[in-house]
């Protein structure tokens, strides 16, 4: 998350995950987080054009594309952004969660069928 | 967040020994999961896993035929009767032309309890955190349309359930 360089690369990647940033705002709150590490909300709406509430919907956009996380340290909020081997690391862990879910049901069908 | 370990809990209304042998018997795991295998479970076994399209709908078995016949190694790594199967496989092996038996294995444990309703059966499979980054990034890239697909057929499955 550190290494500027190696995040940047990865957000110009064609992968579906980063469409959740195909607007300037949120392009905007990933160079900052990206520049300054993790930040309350209150600093990163300092000296942004728009509300706090505005950021705060895009920060959730973000969020459940996987490319920033929130903790809630005392009374606040700290947005950071996942490094590019954990976003890579759930997505592919999502995947197979999937796989999982869609096998469990072919199992259920198979042992419940005689059952009705 | 935990990116090592997928954890799926399900009850399923059917009798204990069905469920176990439903997971126990390399013939009946086959059927469910979509595989043949080259010899029964046992304690240590190195087994061979084939790929066999789904009968379910003839559409995705079709585009399924891409991976139909691709084969991948099964270590069957604990059985005890009626509770406990484990194995051990490669995660994101599904891609030709890459040689990953050298490299780590992720552990699969299915849990078995029994309950009012039926049997809870609990499925970890741990072990992500120790396979290279760049085979996980590659296995993305490679199976999204086939993920697709295979929300198609179980949504398709499902329906077909409830016809009946």
């Amino acid at each position: 998350m550190r290494d500027k360089r190696g995040v940047i690369g990865d957000l110009t990647d064609p992968a579906p995950l980063f469409a959740a940033l195909g607007d300037s705002t949120r392009m905007r709150i990933v160079a900052r987080l990206c520049e300054a590490g993790p930040l309350s909300i209150v600093r990163l709406t300092r000296g942004a054009k728009i509300s706090r509430q505005a950021i705060t919907k895009h920060l959730r956009t973000l969020a459940a594309a996987g490319v920033v996380r929130s903790d809630r340290v005392g009374r606040e909020r700290i947005w950071e952004l996942q490094s590019a081997r954990l976003v890579q690391a759930r997505r592919s862990l999502e995947q197979i969660s999937d796989q999982w879910d869609a096998a469990l049901e072919r199992l259920r069908a198979f042992v419940e069928k005689h059952e009705h | 967040m935990n990116t090592d370990r997928i954890e799926k809990r399900i009850l399923l209304r059917a009798p204990h020994e069905r469920v176990w042998r439903a997971i126990s018997d390399a013939e009946q795991f086959g059927f469910w999961f979509g595989v043949t295998f080259d010899k029964p479970f046992a304690e240590g076994a190195r087994l061979t896993a084939t790929i066999v399209p789904t009968q379910v709908d003839a559409e995705v078995a079709k585009s399924q035929q891409a991976y139909a016949g691709t084969r991948f190694e099964f270590i069957v790594e604990r059985i005890e009767p009626m509770r406990h199967f484990s194995f051990r496989w490669h995660p994101f092996a599904v891609q030709p032309g890459i040689e990953v038996s050298k490299e780590p294995t992720t552990l699969v444990v299915f849990e078995l309890e029994a309950v009012d309703a039926g049997i809870v059966l609990t499925i970890t499979e741990s072990g992500f955190d120790r396979i290279p980054p760049a085979r996980r990034a590659k296995a993305f890239a490679a199976n999204e349309q086939g993920w697709e697909k295979q929300t198609q057929l179980v949504e398709k499955y499902l329906a077909m359930g409830s016809q009946r």
